[in-house]
């Protein structure tokens, strides 16, 4: 099944679902309220967006620059830096780390990039015990699942549905209280750190000033993962660079907010390099790996490349009213809703993955929540020209070809309208059946009676 | 003033009303009307599906026929917008490239154009109905316009003004509600529940795409609640 069926055989799936609907909806509303009041919070939460859209407008567009003194940072402590291509490569040089460390078990904290690069299925295929740490990822492995959202991956899932998935699965949750079944992860995975050979994370910000690699999360799953295990392994892409240290004053509390309605993530750890002489924990060697996986092709494209200052908060799945109604897996991408969108078309090919653009009213709620001000709706237009303009569909093309005589010709509108008034009791009696020319629109909603005087007509005959 | 007023092909063809109740409006301020006849669409169609020679090859004609209007008024946040913001993108670099951002800068939404051009509010209307509101998106967000058709509303005798709870688009989006069908009809479920939530009797908009969308609704639905665009309702008495 091609990418667009796929998408739209389970966009009809789950938007029938209104037990997903109700779900979604009451979850994102609550987020809304808390979010509200947490950008109320900021002096100008206008001005601390266009604050942040000009750092990461500096950091993407002297990225070299930044990626040098980073690598140069994080070297100088004796951190291994690796730049991967593409997810081959990666994946690669994690394997390559593991066999050289005879790693068995890997402890993850969450990873959007490992997703992006499918390194749990292939460490898996090679034999490596991994689990997820993070909550939401350690109950959507379980159902061997990918996430739902890249800040929530377990959103979609009920307290009574994760209790019967933990009772299955690790034969214990005593109640769906979450205090019951965090205890539950919690005990699971305690075990799995004192055991793993290996720590893997990700990184929401790397700063090139210092060579620090920041760390949010509100579980404390993500240090344990880094601080337990001899090895640690931090997978990033490159478009995750800040330029100092102090940016992360802003970022922080705004991608907390944005992202969750919280003031401050719980935690938030700057990593600059393993275990130093004198220092009695960390691990003894970390590895950073820079990840391109064709964000330098983004960086070559002007009219987009600001979808790289984006930090992976969420905030645009949260408002965006396809997201809500269709679910993250639906998009069948590693990142989704309005974000995704926009950048899998590039990631992974336009042709095969433009109904993402095309999936939208372009209403603009997207646009309008980015912390970092990306110009989200307006590229998923431009994705729809570059799509339509380098492979055009034959009968589209036709269609507006027509419409734009029709229109352009004031005899030839009227007559349209005409044929249109016409025809209305001949479409009423095949309405919604396959005979309808707009069964699509008459399925579910009925179309606007057609008046016999038009706006035209009234004008002409009251002069 | 001579204003232009350029009637979206959706309200000549459907909802001819809402354009006779903006000439009314516009006349009886005092201003004379104008309305190009050769002029049948923006174009917005061809562009949102990306056929950008074809947006153009329908646009063209439309701003050679705006090029000495003084004012231009649109009845339609989406198609204002399409004017206002997206001409200028869709010429970028060609010869009328100056032309569409001089046309966009004197091109107003109608509501806009009453509220923050003429600085009137009060038409002494009468409407004595509870109504609710409705955004258009385009209008909202690439427009920026929020706060005029409520002040307008605030001044409509007998009126009930209710705001909903949720603020979201409709679903309607143009070819998408074809393309998309299961999506659109699901988001314009849940706008006609966040309308109906309200116990407003109408639902108004300065936009009457989004209205079809959500009537097309109501209508399947059985629901009494009805749509009505916002020029309508200015120019009850």
């Amino acid at each position: 099944m091609s990418f667009v069926s796929q998408f739209k055989s389970l966009a009809s799936e789950k938007t029938r679902d209104l037990r997903h609907r109700s779900v979604i909806r009451t979850a994102l509303r609550s987020y809304e309220v808390v979010r509200d009041k947490r950008k109320a919070a900021f002096q100008s939460w206008e001005s601390a967006r266009q604050a942040a859209a000009e750092t990461k407008w500096e950091a993407i567009n002297h990225l070299d620059e930044h990626l040098v003194a980073l690598t140069a940072k994080l070297e100088a402590r004796g951190t291994k830096v690796h730049w991967a291509s593409n997810g081959a490569q990666a994946r690669e040089i994690i394997s390559q780390i593991l066999r050289d460390k005879k790693a068995r078990s890997i402890i993850k904290s969450k990873a959007m990039t490992s997703e992006e690069i499918h390194l749990n299925h292939a460490l898996e295929k090679e034999g490596y015990t991994v689990v997820e740490s993070d909550l939401g990822e350690f109950i959507v492995q379980l159902r061997h699942e990918a996430p739902y959202h890249i800040v929530f991956p377990s959103m979609h899932l009920t307290r009574g549905e994760i209790k019967d998935l933990f009772q299955k699965e690790l034969g214990d949750a005593p109640s769906d209280s979450p205090e019951d079944l965090t205890m539950v992860a919690r005990r699971v995975m305690r075990q799995k750190y004192l055991t793993a050979d290996v720590g893997f994370t990700g990184g929401n910000f790397a700063i090139a000033e210092t060579g620090m690699i920041s760390i949010t999360e509100n579980e404390g799953n993500a240090r344990l993962t880094a601080a337990l295990p001899k090895t640690m392994i931090t997978l990033m892409g490159i478009e995750k660079v800040l330029p100092r240290f102090a940016d992360l004053a802003l970022f922080l509390p705004m991608l907390a907010t944005a992202g969750a309605g919280q003031p401050m993530t719980c935690y938030n750890t700057m990593y600059s390099g393993p275990r130093q002489p004198g220092e009695c924990d960390g691990p003894e060697e970390w590895h950073v790996v820079l990840l391109d996986n064709r964000r330098t092709e983004l960086l070559a494209n002007a009219e987009q490349r600001d979808s790289l200052h984006c930090i992976r908060c969420g905030a645009c799945l949260n408002v965006c009213p396809i997201f809500r109604n269709v679910g993250g897996h639906t998009y069948g991408t590693t990142y989704s809703g309005p974000v995704g969108a926009v950048i899998t078309p590039h990631l992974r090919g336009l042709q095969d993955w433009k109904h993402l653009s095309n999936a939208s009213t372009l209403c603009g709620g997207c646009t309008e929540a980015c912390p970092v001000k990306i110009d989200l709706h307006h590229h998923l237009l431009q994705n729809r020209r570059n799509a339509s303009t380098s492979e055009p569909a034959f009968f589209e093309k036709l269609a507006y070809q027509t419409f734009a005589i029709v229109a352009n010709e004031p005899a030839f509108w009227s007559l349209a309208k005409k044929i249109g008034w016409l025809t209305q009791p001949l479409q009423s009696l095949v309405k919604g059946t396959a005979l309808d020319p707009a069964k699509a629109w008459t399925k579910t909603r009925e179309l606007p009676p057609q008046p016999l005087e038009s706006f035209k007509d009234w004008w002409k005959n009251r002069k | 003033m001579t204003v232009t007023l350029f009637i979206p092909c959706f309200i000549d063809a459907l909802f001819p009303r809402a354009g006779i109740s903006m000439v009314e409006i516009l006349e009886r301020l005092g201003h004379k009307v104008v309305c190009p006849n050769e002029i049948a669409c923006c174009g917005q169609p061809p562009f949102n599906s990306g056929y950008w020679d074809e947006a153009r090859t329908i646009a063209a004609p439309a701003l050679e026929k705006l090029k000495d209007a003084e004012t231009v008024v649109i009845g339609s946040g989406s198609c204002g917008a399409m004017i206002k913001k997206f001409y200028p993108e869709l010429f970028k670099n060609t010869p009328q490239a100056e032309l569409a951002k001089q046309v966009a800068s004197r091109t107003w939404e109608f509501s806009d154009f009453l509220v923050s051009k003429l600085g009137v509010t009060d038409l002494g209307a009468k409407f004595p109905h509870k109504v609710t509101f409705h955004d258009g998106c385009h209008g909202l967000r690439e427009l920026g316009i929020k706060t005029a058709p409520r002040a307008l509303l605030g001044k409509v005798g007998g009126l009930e003004f209710v705001e909903m709870k949720e603020e979201s688009c409709c679903g309607f989006g143009g070819t998408f509600a074809a393309k998309f069908p299961m999506i659109s009809t699901a988001m314009g479920e849940v706008k006609c529940a966040a309308a109906t939530e309200t116990g407003a009797d109408f639902i108004v908009s300065n936009d009457s795409s989004c209205l079809m969308h959500i009537q097309g609704l109501l209508s399947r639905q059985g629901s009494k609640l009805k749509t009505i665009h916002l020029a309508e309702v200015l120019n009850q008495k």
